[in-house]
């Protein structure tokens, strides 16, 4: 199985202190992975390094069968080759209606010449309310998203990143804040998700890692520390002197 | 929800309605066509007022949906003027020069009318030639292209290097007002080509038409002016009601998150400003014919703030708040600043309107920003019933993503 993104030797400092060190990490087509790791271990920069919100001093990242490199592409242009990214806050424009969110993100032509003659098509509609059942927000397609509740916006955000049918899928810290219920159903939907497309789940939670049963990848001061299954992790001794500060 | 463009703007159609009434209603008041009520200098101030109201309309467009507070848009606006007036003096010039040469014993050759008229036009600078950027002066439909191509292609310029380096903010807002200021300044100098501080003048007069009175030229150019002002709103309502309108107002919310989404950002900032550069060159291009004349001072920075001014105290985002702004406060203004309004004798001073009108309008500006943003258009709400949610206590951070604060300890 050939990886869809690799990354390898990525460094990145910021005013000298190495936010990223020698960080290598790849990832199928269809894997769902979690990354845990203390504050300052690197793991949202490692996302921005992904997302081409922070550029890399060194290393290379590629995406795709054709192993295109992301380090030359903007935000945006990162965003159309398939890689969605959820913050760990939700973002979701809330002065706009659940249904104007999700056409915004559906999957269509981004220009703004398209999307200004783009008119709603019956598949459209179809499509937005099919994801807004999967995400359980059917009922509440025309409210505004600043009406909906906090774990509501993390779904309608999740249903967002599903619009836009990414290949790679980065996730930071989907259930801070979510009540036990709310958490099942996003585990459930991370997991469903992971069939069809690389999942790529940042927690601080081990519970939450644990339900989601993948392999994971612990970082330390930017690089990875350890990778297997979380009980193969927590049982090394690095992983272990990190966690308790022994280090 | 697959209604149709009107049923989903119900605005548009009574903004129409209003629109044509009120143009009937003054057609009917006027000299020319009916009741001789209302004077030809009269309507000449409502016929620029319709412009006002269509260039509020671009700046609505950036700065209420879009989210870029542009402090250089009345630079477009006089671009556009200067446009249409370098061929609207030429034109009147030419036929003032063909007459008088027409005296003469010998018919005078095309060379010895173009002399004539660029001495009659710069001799008040001191030149006697055509500087180059007047090559095109002698067409009409070649210096309409300008009108429309040359502040287009400032702001798509300019546009491209502020958008592409990330500008946003209140540096982009210094970036537009510097552009303007420098743009006068360069103006203000003789040798610019366009006549220095003098301006161009003399641009009531039609050339061809000097048959017809002020009094019908104005009317017409009211005419004009709420056709322009009725396509303007009608073109930016189907530009907002679309997915475009959801992505511009989701930049000027969230712009990273958009980038996240797959959207240019740039690329969608540099079409609203090129666009709204161009209505604006548009709104121009009808206002100063009727002005009668143009100079640099028009490009005055305090031109653009007005602007944003009348924008804000009408209702940014939403159209019409716009087009209630600027109709506003711009003939408030022009009532209280004509010195019509009487003074007020305080006793140990006397408050002269002329004078203070400024400082009531930026107060205005001040308590409409903290009390009541969402401006005049904010009234339309209350008597429909729509009202944000209350959600109680202010907001915890910055973002208007951020919880509020109840919301928080719930």
């Amino acid at each position: 199985m050939s990886a869809l993104l690799e990354v390898s030797g990525v460094s990145v400092s910021f005013d000298g202190f190495r936010a990223i060190n020698n960080l290598s990490f790849t990832i199928g087509p269809a894997e769902l992975r979690a990354i845990i790791g203390p504050n300052g271990a690197g793991k949202t920069t490692f996302m921005d390094i992904v997302t081409g919100k922070t550029r890399p001093d060194a290393g290379t990242v590629s995406f795709g069968e054709k192993s295109v490199s992301l380090l030359s592409l903007t935000e945006a242009e990162i965003a159309r080759a398939g890689v969605g990214r959820k913050f760990q806050r939700p973002t979701v424009f809330e002065d706009q209606t659940v249904h104007e969110n999700l056409i915004m993100a559906l999957k269509a032509h981004r220009s703004p010449w398209r999307v200004l003659v783009w008119r709603e098509a019956a598949a459209d509609r179809d499509k937005v309310a099919a994801l807004a059942e999967e995400v359980g927000l059917l009922d509440a397609l025309p409210r505004k998203a600043g009406e909906l509740s906090h774990g509501q916006k993390q779904w309608l955000e999740i249903g967002m990143l599903l619009a836009q049918e990414p290949r790679l899928l980065l996730v930071d810290e989907p259930a801070a804040g979510m009540t036990l219920a709310e958490r099942e159903h996003t585990t459930r939907l991370l997991v469903d998700m992971a069939r069809t497309r690389a999942v790529v789940v940042v927690e601080h939670d081990m519970d939450f890692v644990r339900r989601l049963n993948c392999k994971v990848t612990v970082l330390h001061e930017g690089a990875v520390l350890a990778e297997g299954s979380l009980d193969h992790v927590t049982k090394n001794s690095d992983v272990i002197d990190v966690y308790l500060g022994r280090g | 929800m697959s209604r149709s463009f009107l049923a989903k703007n119900p605005s548009v159609l009574t903004f129409l309605l209003v629109l044509a009434i009120f143009t009937l209603t003054v057609t009917i008041l006027s000299d020319a066509y009916g009741l001789a009520f209302v004077s030809t200098s009269f309507i000449k101030t409502l016929g620029k007022t319709l412009c006002l109201c269509l260039v509020a309309l671009a700046m609505d467009l950036i700065w209420g949906y879009a989210g870029i507070l542009s402090l250089g848009h009345m630079a477009f606006f006089a671009l556009g003027g200067y446009g249409l007036g370098m061929w609207l003096m030429y034109a009147r010039t030419e036929e003032i020069v063909v007459a008088a040469l027409a005296q003469d014993v010998i018919p005078a050759t095309a060379e010895e009318i173009r002399q004539g008229i660029a001495t009659q036009i710069f001799g008040v600078v001191g030149a006697s030639e055509f500087p180059a950027i007047w090559v095109f002066a002698h067409s009409f439909w070649l210096q309409i292209a300008l009108v429309v191509l040359v502040p287009g292609g400032l702001a798509a310029v300019f546009g491209w290097l502020a958008f592409r380096s990330r500008v946003t903010g209140v540096y982009l807002s210094i970036l537009t007002q510097a552009m303007t200021l420098a743009l006068a300044l360069y103006l203000f100098q003789n040798d610019s080509g366009l006549r220095g501080n003098n301006g161009l003048s003399g641009l009531q007069n039609l050339p061809g038409l000097d048959g017809v009175s002020q009094d019908r030229l104005s009317v017409w150019f009211l005419w004009g002016s709420a056709l322009a002002l009725g396509l303007g709103y009608v073109l930016l309502a189907w530009v907002v009601s679309g997915k475009f309108g959801s992505v511009i107002r989701a930049i000027r919310d969230d712009e990273q998150r958009v980038r996240f989404l797959g959207y240019s950002v740039e690329g969608y900032k540099l079409f609203v400003f090129t666009l709204t550069a161009v209505i604006a060159a548009i709104a121009g291009a009808l206002y100063y014919p009727q002005a009668g004349i143009i100079n640099p001072a028009e490009l005055a920075p305090i031109a653009s703030i007005y602007l944003a001014v009348w924008v804000a105290i009408g209702g940014r985002g939403r159209l019409y708040g716009a087009v209630i702004g600027a109709a506003f406060v711009s003939i408030v203004s022009s009532w209280f600043t004509g010195g019509r309004v009487p003074d007020v004798p305080l006793g140990f001073y006397t408050i002269s309107w002329v004078d203070w009108w400024s400082v009531v309008l930026g107060l205005c500006f001040v308590l409409v920003t903290l009390f009541a943003p969402k401006g005049i258009g904010g009234l339309f709400d209350l008597v429909a019933g729509v009202r944000t949610p209350d959600r109680k206590g202010a907001a915890l951070g910055p973002d208007d993503g951020a919880l509020m604060e109840r919301e928080a300890q719930e």
